[in-house]
């Protein structure tokens, strides 16, 4: 690779990739032509510096991002962390069963989930978090999966948001269907389906580019190569960069630099704009990093090295940013007091709404395996009720 | 009422879904300009438009899950599946999303998804084109499963399956595409319920269970037995997943004999299933274990030995004989009235 090497840490984008096999110059849109700034791989517009890097092509695409939209762009990085933090702390505190954090991942996750319309669909895996909450997503229902009271969190119909997909890749599918539907409606609408590096290996997610590029459907897959599926690094899902697989099945796609919250949201507008105007499927590699466990049951210290993590850390992507801020002269302590005013709320909207949610009645089980009613289950769901009455405390003495 | 093959009432089934309710789309290979391998969809892309009759990438996955993604969009997908061998790659799609998404989303979310799957064997066809996987389907909830046996059954269950708000699999007795039959094309189809087993011949001395392409050899076998003076009942179950159990129940507390035919292989199948509900639900009327006549527990066998497999008249009638411990195959001539 040929990145600039005087940025520390430079190349290690590429570097999870066995030795040799990554080719240089895999930059920027790999298909059809404009992106690639210098020897870099990715398309970046903020360095982990806060450096506000020009770019000829995308810079038109992120015009209107002024000081202020840049200060919301902020927020929201640092609202998805918090909400990130105290999930964490509500698992560690007994109140959830399990969390996936998307610690490092959120100049990704809101950069593309702020560049979308209402009435796009998402369909994503379930470290999406912060895109749900660009979304709209009432917070609680953010845990309803995690906390046990529910198989998903929120009718996908009020945030145009699927709810999370545990199958790895099965959404893309989904999304590509859905986009076949959108142009069957003669609408200008887009799916967007999330997924990480590892999911790239399933069927699924290849049949679903298949499908996206037979029938031009306006679909975004876009990948967040966080490096690692659990314990494995993505070296071991592909031998070249991801974003390069996209342009053999009739895809365009670009790599960009996943902790660039300004980046990725140009590469997304872009991917959209093009959806939006028949011109098909986008396949958006966005390179980030996981810097929390898989989900709050993993223990990556068994699995992956500590200067690894030190040299993401160094990218941080709400880092960046108050830098580029504060040297705009826009991190004033009044809009750092409202910023953290703002995480605290949330955090403590999310709390009570964790502790306040209503159990599920045992009848629950039952409910919602089909629209219509079934004999077997009704027969079950019966003697079910009948067992569980029979635990009814006896009629007292003179009653009867 | 027009006298019809069973292939071309599917097809007619098809298209009157598809003149009724714009939102019904088909998804499938070939089943475009050639009509699918079997012509099922015969006509029907140049009819309503390759946006409606969709040709597919040879990938049943993804067939799968990119209805999935129309059935979000508010489309009614009815997928084929070109042979029932090809469903695998399928599974997980139809398992893990199709069968659990209304459950999953707490009844937001629906998946109106027709499944068609051209299935059993006796066509002469080489490996994986021959097979009975019903049973993998009704083990899982959240889906419905039925089965047709004749032509008038397949043009109104087709329209049924796609009205249902929740999946269906329809398992057509590909043997029996060229059958004649008549169909009533005015029949309402909300008139009658694809949930119902229907009683096809009336009969006294053993219930005999059965659906889809083995429901002619049962009638049939019906016929023969009466000729030896043994009265049969045949019972069409049509639906599979829920099977009708108060229509057996009621058929076996008369005839005390439960005999199920059916071509999948026996071990964990739906004659299992159907045995054992109806000794839990009428043991007390039963004068016989349960019998099960069924395709043997191996990969479907290469087609010269296919009909070894099948069960045909005579093992049929061979498993009435051992229900009414009448002389038989397992108790030979001279145990007649021996408990097997």
């Amino acid at each position: 690779m040929t990145e600039d090497s005087t940025q520390p840490g430079a190349g290690s984008d590429s570097g999870s990739y066995p030795q040799g096999t990554a080719p240089s110059g895999t930059g920027g849109t790999v298909h059809p032509g404009p992106g690639r700034e210098g020897a870099d791989d990715l398309v970046r517009l903020v360095d982990h510096h806060g450096v506000r890097h020009p770019n000829r092509h995308y810079d038109a695409l992120v015009a209107d991002v002024d000081g202020a939209a840049l200060q919301k762009l902020y927020e929201d990085m640092v609202v998805v962390r918090r909400i990130d933090a105290e999930a964490t702390a509500l698992q560690r505190q007994g109140e959830l069963a399990l969390w996936p954090p998307l610690l490092g991942q959120e100049a990704a996750q809101i950069g593309s989930g702020r560049a979308l319309r209402s009435d796009d669909f998402v369909f994503s895996s379930y470290r999406e978090n912060a895109v749900a909450y660009c979304r709209g997503v009432d917070l609680a229902d953010i845990l309803r999966v995690w906390r046990g009271n529910a198989s998903s969190g929120w009718d996908p119909y009020t945030i145009n948001m699927a709810t999370p997909q545990v199958i790895i890749g099965a959404q893309t599918l989904h999304a590509t269907g859905y986009a076949m539907g959108i142009i069957n409606d003669g609408a200008d609408s887009v799916a967007v389906t999330y997924f990480g590096d590892g999911a790239t290996s399933q069927g699924d997610v290849n049949e679903a580019m298949v499908f996206a590029a037979s029938y031009q459907a306006p679909v975004i897959f876009f990948c967040q190569n966080n490096h690692w599926a659990i314990s494995e690094p993505v070296g071991l899902q592909a031998h070249v960069p991801i974003a390069r697989r996209a342009p053999g099945f009739g895809i365009p796609s670009v790599r960009v630099d996943g902790n660039d919250v300004l980046a990725c949201l140009a590469v997304t507008r872009e991917a959209l704009a093009r959806a939006r105007s028949g011109g098909g499927p986008t396949f958006i590699e966005a390179v980030t990093y996981r810097m929390g466990p898989h989900t709050t049951a993993d223990d990556p210290t068994r699995y992956r090295d500590a200067n690894e993590l030190e040299d993401w850390a160094a990218r941080d992507p709400l880092a960046r940013i108050a830098t580029l801020l504060d040297s705009l002269g826009l991190l004033g302590a009044d809009y750092s007091d409202a910023v953290k005013a703002k995480a605290d709320a949330v955090a403590a909207e999310l709390r009570e709404g964790c502790l306040s949610m209503p159990e599920p009645a045992p009848s629950d089980v039952f409910r919602h395996v089909y629209s219509e009613p079934n004999s077997w289950l009704e027969r079950q769901q019966d003697h079910y009720e009948r067992y569980l009455a029979s635990f009814a405390p006896a009629p007292q003495e003179g009653t009867r | 009422m027009s006298t019809m093959t069973f292939g071309r009432a599917i097809n007619a089934g098809l298209r009157r879904a598809m003149d009724e309710d714009p939102k019904v789309i088909l998804m499938g290979e070939d089943i475009g300009k050639l009509g699918g391998v079997f012509r099922i969809t015969d006509g029907l892309q140049k009819d309503f438009g390759a946006h409606r009759v969709l040709d597919s990438p040879l990938a049943e996955a993804a067939i799968m899950g990119t209805a999935v993604g129309m059935a979000y969009r508010g489309y009614r997908p009815v997928v084929e599946i070109q042979f029932d061998g090809f469903i695998y790659p399928a599974f997980d799609q139809i398992v893990c999303q199709v069968a659990k998404l209304h459950y999953r989303t707490q009844g937001a979310v629906r998946m109106p998804i027709t499944i068609r799957v051209p299935f059993g064997g006796g066509i002469g066809s080489p490996e994986h084109h021959s097979e009975s996987p019903e049973a993998y389907f009704t083990h899982t909830s959240g889906l419905r499963v039925i089965s047709v046996s004749n032509p008038q059954d397949a043009y109104t269950m087709i329209q049924q399956a796609i009205r249902s708000d929740d999946p269906v699999l329809y398992f057509e007795p590909k043997r029996r595409y060229h059958v004649k039959g008549e169909v009533d094309e005015a029949v309402d189809p909300a008139s009658s319920d694809m949930g119902a087993a229907h009683v096809v011949t009336r009969g006294t001395d053993v219930t005999l269970v059965t659906y889809g392409p083995l429901v002619p050899t049962a009638r049939d076998a019906a016929i023969a037995a009466s000729d030896d003076g043994v009265s049969i009942e045949v019972i069409d179950l049509r639906s599979l997943a829920p099977i009708d159990f108060a229509t057996v129940e009621a058929s076996v507390r008369k005839t005390g004999r439960l005999v199920v035919t059916h071509e999948a292989a026996q071990s964990g199948g739906l004659g299992a299933e159907i045995a054992a509900s109806i000794t839990e639900r009428c043991f007390d009327y039963l004068e016989h274990a349960p019998v099960r006549v069924t395709g043997f527990d191996i990969p479907y066998p290469y087609s010269k030995l296919e009909f070894h497999h099948l069960p045909d008249l005579d093992r049929i009638l061979d498993g009435v004989d051992r229900a009414l411990r009448r002389p038989n195959s397992l108790s030979g001539p001279e145990t007649e009235g021996a408990a097997l």
